[in-house]
């Protein structure tokens, strides 16, 4: 599929350049603000766009620290002491722990699933040569292209003929693999493990299975972390399958945050302050783990 | 090892031993053989779980949705009569159908175009020579990982007609409140805005790497040829992203024509507003198949989608291509 360019070029050694360039004091064009150390505007925009992306989430605890009727009185500026309070009647209202164990659960058997077949097919896609090779790539991409809803109504079926409508089952089985991990894995593993290492542990005696499990694996290392990383974050804020397919007394938490405005539409500091707790495990994993995230993403943009 | 022995044993499994000859052959043989299919197989073996379980859960129901949308389909009775193309006529007949379009496009249209432009300024911005970079970059993302739901709800109380802090805003500086939840655009705009709050920072970051990745020389020559910084970025910038502006465009249009989550929680009944002021075309498909129970109808208005979808797509990937090139050649 030719929509989706390859540059065939890491952005690892651009950005190492353009870091080196920094370094030096930059004699070079550093970007777009220039060679020189940026001034007031550029932080002051970049503070803006900050401010913008964390604005709304320190709204919703704000509100969510509050009873119903702050806003009525005029905008709070400083949170209240309520949120304990909202909070309790969320877990009243809705399974909310019980939401949280499914999204753990359902997030972490995708991502891990979606990591090892993944590396799997992209060890295969490229490293190794066979019949059909190139084609099935180029379907696997193309498949990237159809929108959920084309399959929604038959998985539908298909899963309440199983019994399974109403169980993690239901969302569990069609997200354990993905065409982006493995065209994503095909991409990395392509440069980041040389040929000769997969011929010299051959040599040595190893089987496919043992090339692969001692040098494909390895190699395949930072970008599975960042594909565990977006898998997790894309699972576990999925809401359209879940919300079909599961049972408001077996929820993941969007299913449960819906449920929860639909119990309180009136009471948005109940609402919000749902919104809030169940952002919390993201923003902490973000908080860890963000930085691999944002290089991840930025790695596969250039690359795909 | 022992002292005593005679012949030195050879390294496990290697060289023969006297009198094993004939077996230790059949053994490489064998090995040989086995190795032989291993290279064979193993590529088959390794893509096959990925194969097997997306024909499952991805092909098989792609056939199988033609399949429903050619026939009387309920929820409750199942696979009725073979109806042909009935459903799509039927379909295209409905008023909500098109409604749903004209939103679907509208809401696409009010989150895409800004958010490609923002995220190429902000990339532009966080391309500077920064302190803190990794700081600012996870700043921008941080949106990423709330999931559209909440930010549906947080949204939705931003924008309340009553009371909401947009309002409140607009009449502190003079303005009129704007009927978020019922007048159609201002609907549309709301919703647009929480898209863009998720994904600007995001495609702001592939439009960075995108940059990064330009041969620096190409902006020394630019400098040499008395381009200022603005210039630069119009004529060199620009167009050398051309690639991934085709990329973001083309999965923003595929992402942007499916939106469902943040219009779903915008009300409390899910059909898009009391005159469907904001139904997308994805809530249609749930309100047909699981509002009237009609899978064959729902069927039917995903394949629309889908025609839609490869059709923008297409187009968009076109005129991207075309902008861009003009502006190279400048």
């Amino acid at each position: 599929m030719s929509s989706i360019p390859m540059i065939e070029q890491t952005a690892g050694k651009g950005a190492a350049r353009a870091a080196a360039r920094r370094r030096k004091g930059g004699n070079g064009r550093a970007g777009f603000g220039g060679a020189r150390r940026p001034g007031f505007l550029t932080y002051g925009f970049l503070g803006a766009v900050l401010l913008a992306s964390v604005f709304p989430l320190y709204w919703s605890f704000l509100v969510g620290s509050h009873d119903n009727t702050v806003l009525s009185r005029g905008i709070p500026l400083l949170p209240g002491g309520n949120f304990l309070a909202n909070a309790a009647k969320v877990f009243d209202s809705i399974p909310f722990w019980k939401a949280m164990g499914n999204s753990l659960i359902v997030s972490g058997v995708t991502a891990a699933s979606v990591v090892v077949f993944s590396t799997l097919a992209g060890f295969a896609f490229a490293k190794l040569r066979f019949r059909g090779n190139k084609a099935l790539l180029v379907f696997v991409i193309a498949t990237m292209a159809v929108p959920t809803q084309l399959g929604v109504v038959p998985l539908f079926i298909v899963m309440s003929k199983l019994g399974w409508t109403g169980s993690l089952w239901a969302v569990i089985i069609p997200g354990l693999v993905t065409a982006f991990g493995v065209f994503w894995m095909t991409q990395y593993l392509r440069d980041a493990l040389p040929d000769e290492l997969i011929e010299a542990v051959r040599m040595d005696g190893a089987s496919m299975i043992q090339a692969f499990w001692h040098v494909g694996f390895p190699a395949a290392r930072p970008a599975a972390a960042m594909l565990a990383l977006f898998t997790f974050v894309a699972t576990w804020t999925n809401f359209f399958w879940p919300f079909i397919v599961l049972d408001p007394s077996n929820p993941t938490l969007p299913v449960a945050l819906q449920l929860l405005q639909a119990a309180h539409f009136v009471d948005y500091s109940v609402v919000l302050a749902g919104a809030v707790l169940a952002t919390v495990p993201l923003l902490l994993l973000f908080i860890a783990a963000g930085r691999q995230l944002v290089s991840g993403i930025m790695q596969g943009a250039v690359k795909g | 090892m022992a002292v005593t022995d005679r012949v030195i044993t050879p390294p496990a499994g290697r060289s023969p031993n006297a009198g094993n000859d004939g077996k230790n052959v059949r053994r490489l043989a064998l090995s040989r053989r086995v190795s032989k299919w291993d290279v064979k197989l193993s590529p088959y073996l390794y893509i096959s779980p990925f194969f097997l379980l997306f024909a499952v859960t991805g092909l098989f129901p792609l056939a199988y949705s033609a399949w429903v949308s050619l026939h009387n389909w309920n929820l409750i009775g199942g696979q009725g009569k073979f109806a042909g193309l009935d459903n799509y006529a039927f379909v295209v007949a409905q008023p909500y159908f098109w409604n749903a379009v004209g939103n679907t496009f509208s809401i696409f249209v009010l989150s895409s175009v800004p958010q490609v432009f923002l995220a190429l300024v902000i990339a532009a911005v966080l391309d500077a020579n920064l302190r803190a970079r990794t700081f600012w970059r996870m700043g921008v993302l941080v949106p990423f990982v709330v999931a559209p739901v909440a930010v549906g709800l947080i949204f939705n109380n931003l924008f309340a007609d009553q009371f909401g802090l947009i309002n409140e805003m607009l009449k502190a500086v003079g303005l009129d409140p704007v009927r978020w939840h019922s007048d159609s655009l201002a609907s549309h705009a709301a919703i647009a805005t929480m898209v863009n709050f998720r994904w600007t920072g995001y495609n702001a970051l592939i439009f960075l790497a995108a940059m990064q990745a330009i041969p620096r020389d190409v902006f020394e020559a630019a400098t040499i040829d008395g381009a200022g910084r603005l210039r630069q970025f119009f004529s060199v910038t620009v167009p050398m992203l051309r690639p991934t502006a085709i990329f973001v465009v083309i999965t923003s249009t595929i992402g942007g024509l499916q939106i469902f989550d943040e219009p779903r929680v915008f009300d409390q009944s899910g059909l898009g507003g009391a005159d469907r002021q904001w139904q997308t075309l994805t809530m249609y498909i749930w309100e047909l198949g699981w509002g009237q129970r009609n899978f064959g109808r729902a069927s039917a208005v995903a394949w629309l989608l889908f025609l839609i979808i490869v059709l923008i797509a297409l187009l968009n990937f076109v005129i991207t291509k075309r902008i861009a090139s003009q502006g190279g050649r400048k």
